[in-house]
């Protein structure tokens, strides 16, 4: 059978093969490509047809959603790049406000004790995902997709019956409430643009991400898990492990963002966080991440980010009626995901 | 003679009441090639298995050099330098040939949270170690999926070597190629066997293992079926077991009384095929022997 097949002359590579790949070729196959051109794409339009966007206080208001959005599409990026999905994270960051929340107001402690339990908690799930994941090796869809609902239910069903209500009570009057919120919901105005500290947060979670991704053996085994785990236990990478510790990064940015919400609204309602699990995973679509894992960047997600915040708070400046935005999200998301595609094939085709 | 690298005594392994192996013994010493012959489904990739480290066998010894062990881990096969190239499964297509070539043994550099991947020190080797062997990248960024089979091969073959293992496992490697791409990674099977590694070449071309092969085991339903030195043994006779021996002999009885192969030869003005003679004898011609 192999006696017979046609050789296919790459034995020994020849010399002309040896071109140098010109920058422009190398920048085409990078995989946020696809979305920069996008957001790009995105800025023009609204700084045309909506007359406040380019005001310096948009900017700020701009940033802020991305920002939100980007803290948990890094981690939910990194995941995808390994291969794996977690639909649990929506509302993972609603139970990481209300633990928080609700510890410090039950044990009056300080605010600080409430946040510490909080990302034991956001880890313990991740880790939960992780290990059930690996040990059951059923789709990561089927699992999250039943701690998504579990979760759903236990944030509703604790909360009323701690509080009493759907909602939690105001811990504003507890101590260490001013520093953590210093942390996780302060401010500061420059130039005109009134910019949160999610804005920090989301950076340095993409610079760290980007690190680990790139420049660390833990970041070779994530690509590698995601894009053919078999080779990859194979050499010796340890697989459970990488994706359990991927959960747990997802745990932990839900845990940042969660507490944000607490810190800087005081009150948290049980019932949020549905859907925005999608919403991640479109912001790391958009920037660039193979849904079937070992592709993908940080970066393209925060970009994927970026897209978010300018259609939502563009559509507002805009005074369009805000029903179009998950039109414009669902054009947004096929048009990338196109343009992405048709890119990388032109890029390795060409290279 | 030196103690074996690796040496199976009676091996077995069941998957639940699946007899997947059956009392298999083989040696690998070093400098020398071991070739495991076997139609599908004789058992070769269970071999593997547990050679490798996937799979722990039921019954039976396994000896690292001289030591009886049972591998729970591909980590731990590593660690004692068995070194496994799969056929389909030995890289990342996706990934860059330089962090394929590191996979699991990444060097680093820097202390603490700078600890980084020595991405120079990588490129460079990963350049060094395919020139060596012959394989001139035109970019070692390209993703291992843009190499062809052979390269493949050839880069997993020297990825090993790099990591100095002592014991080389082949799945296959010359399945799915063509000749000319076959013959370049026999000849970096022997280039690996002469500097010292004991190589085990699992295969079902009969023709590629006595090529390079110093001794033969075949496999057949999981059980042994026969242990040969290249001395005792002719290509015509391990071709012959190979195939099933008096198996063949009756298939090739059967093929002969078919009318199809008169037909073919009377140069091409063949009449249109008779589907009520044709049928019965396609049935006979497919019988698994």
């Amino acid at each position: 059978m192999t006696a017979t097949a046609p050789p296919a002359d790459h034995g020994t590579a020849p010399d002309e093969r040896l071109l140098p790949a010109s920058p422009l070729k190398k920048l085409l196959t990078r995989p946020e490509l696809g979305s920069v051109v996008g957001a790009a794409a995105v800025f023009l339009f609204f700084a045309f047809v909506a007359d406040g966007f380019l005001r310096a206080a948009s900017l700020g208001t701009v940033l802020y959603a991305a920002s939100t959005i980007g803290i948990m599409a890094v981690p939910v990026a990194l995941l995808m790049i390994g291969g794996e999905f977690d639909l649990s994270a929506g509302v993972l960051v609603t139970t990481s406000a209300l633990v928080s929340s609700m510890f410090s107001y039950q044990m009056t402690a300080n605010a600080w004790v409430g946040v510490t339990v909080s990302l034991l908690v956001t880890l313990a799930v991740g880790f939960f995902n992780g290990f059930v994941l690996t040990r059951t090796r059923l789709p990561s869809f089927i699992i999250t997709l039943g701690t998504f609902l579990m979760l759903t239910g236990l944030n509703l069903g604790l909360t009323k019956l701690i509080s009493g209500t759907v909602s939690t009570r105001t811990i504003a009057d507890m101590e260490g409430f001013a520093s953590a919120r210093a942390l996780f919901a302060s401010e500061a105005t420059l130039g005109g643009a009134t910019l949160k500290v999610t804005i920090l947060w989301w950076l340095g979670l993409v610079a760290v991400a980007t690190w680990i991704l790139l420049r660390t053996r833990f970041g070779n085994w994530v690509f590698a898990v995601g894009g053919n785990a078999e080779a990859a236990r194979a050499v010796g990478v340890p697989v459970r492990r990488t994706k359990t510790l991927l959960y747990m990064g997802v745990g932990f940015c839900a845990w940042v963002s969660g507490q944000h919400l607490l810190f800087s609204f005081d009150v948290v309602q049980s019932g949020e966080g549905v859907g925005n699990e999608l919403t991640y995973i479109i912001a790391a679509v958009i920037g660039g991440c193979l849904i079937t894992g070992g592709y993908g960047s940080a970066v393209g997600a925060a970009v994927g980010a970026v897209i978010f915040g300018m259609t939502s708070k563009g559509i507002v400046y805009a005074e369009w009626n805000p029903d179009w935005f998950k039109f414009f999200l669902g054009a947004m998301l096929l048009l990338a995901t196109l343009l992405n595609a048709w890119v990388r094939k032109r890029a390795e085709a060409t290279s | 003679m030196t103690t074996p690298l690796v040496e199976l005594d009676g091996v077995s392994k069941h998957y639940g009441t699946v007899r997947a192996l059956q009392d298999v013994s083989l040696r690998v010493h070093a400098g020398q090639i071991t070739c495991v012959l076997g139609d599908n489904g004789a058992g070769k990739s269970t071999l593997i298995k547990i050679i490798a480290g996937l799979h722990a066998h039921d019954a039976g010894t396994l000896r690292v050099e001289g030591e009886e062990t049972a591998l729970s881990s591909p980590r731990e096969a590593l660690d004692r330098g068995i070194a496994t190239v799969y056929q389909d499964l030995a890289v990342v297509p996706l990934m860059p040939v330089w962090r394929n070539f590191f996979l699991g043994s990444e060097p680093t550099t820097g202390k603490g949270p700078f600890k980084r991947l020595d991405v120079a020190r990588m490129r460079a080797t990963t350049r060094a170690e395919l020139l060596r062997m012959g394989i001139d990248l035109r970019d070692v960024d390209q993703p291992i999926g843009t190499l062809s089979g052979g390269e493949r091969q050839c880069v997993a073959i020297a990825r090993a070597v790099h990591f100095g293992a002592k014991v080389l496992v082949l799945d296959e490697p010359t399945a799915a190629l063509g000749v000319k791409q076959s013959g370049v990674v026999l000849k970096y099977v022997a280039a690996a066997r002469d500097a010292g590694l004991g190589v085990v070449l699992i295969t079902h071309n009969p023709h590629h293992a006595h090529l390079v092969g110093d001794h033969f085991v075949l496999l057949k339903r999981g059980a042994m079926a026969g242990s040969h030195t290249k001395d005792s043994v002719t290509l015509d006779e391990l071709t012959r077991q190979m195939a099933g021996g008096s198996e063949l002999d009756t298939l090739r009885h059967e093929l002969e009384r078919a009318p199809a192969p008169g037909r073919i030869d009377d140069g091409g003005h063949r009449p249109p095929p008779d589907p009520q003679r044709a049928r019965p004898t396609d049935r006979q011609g497919r019988q698994d022997p």
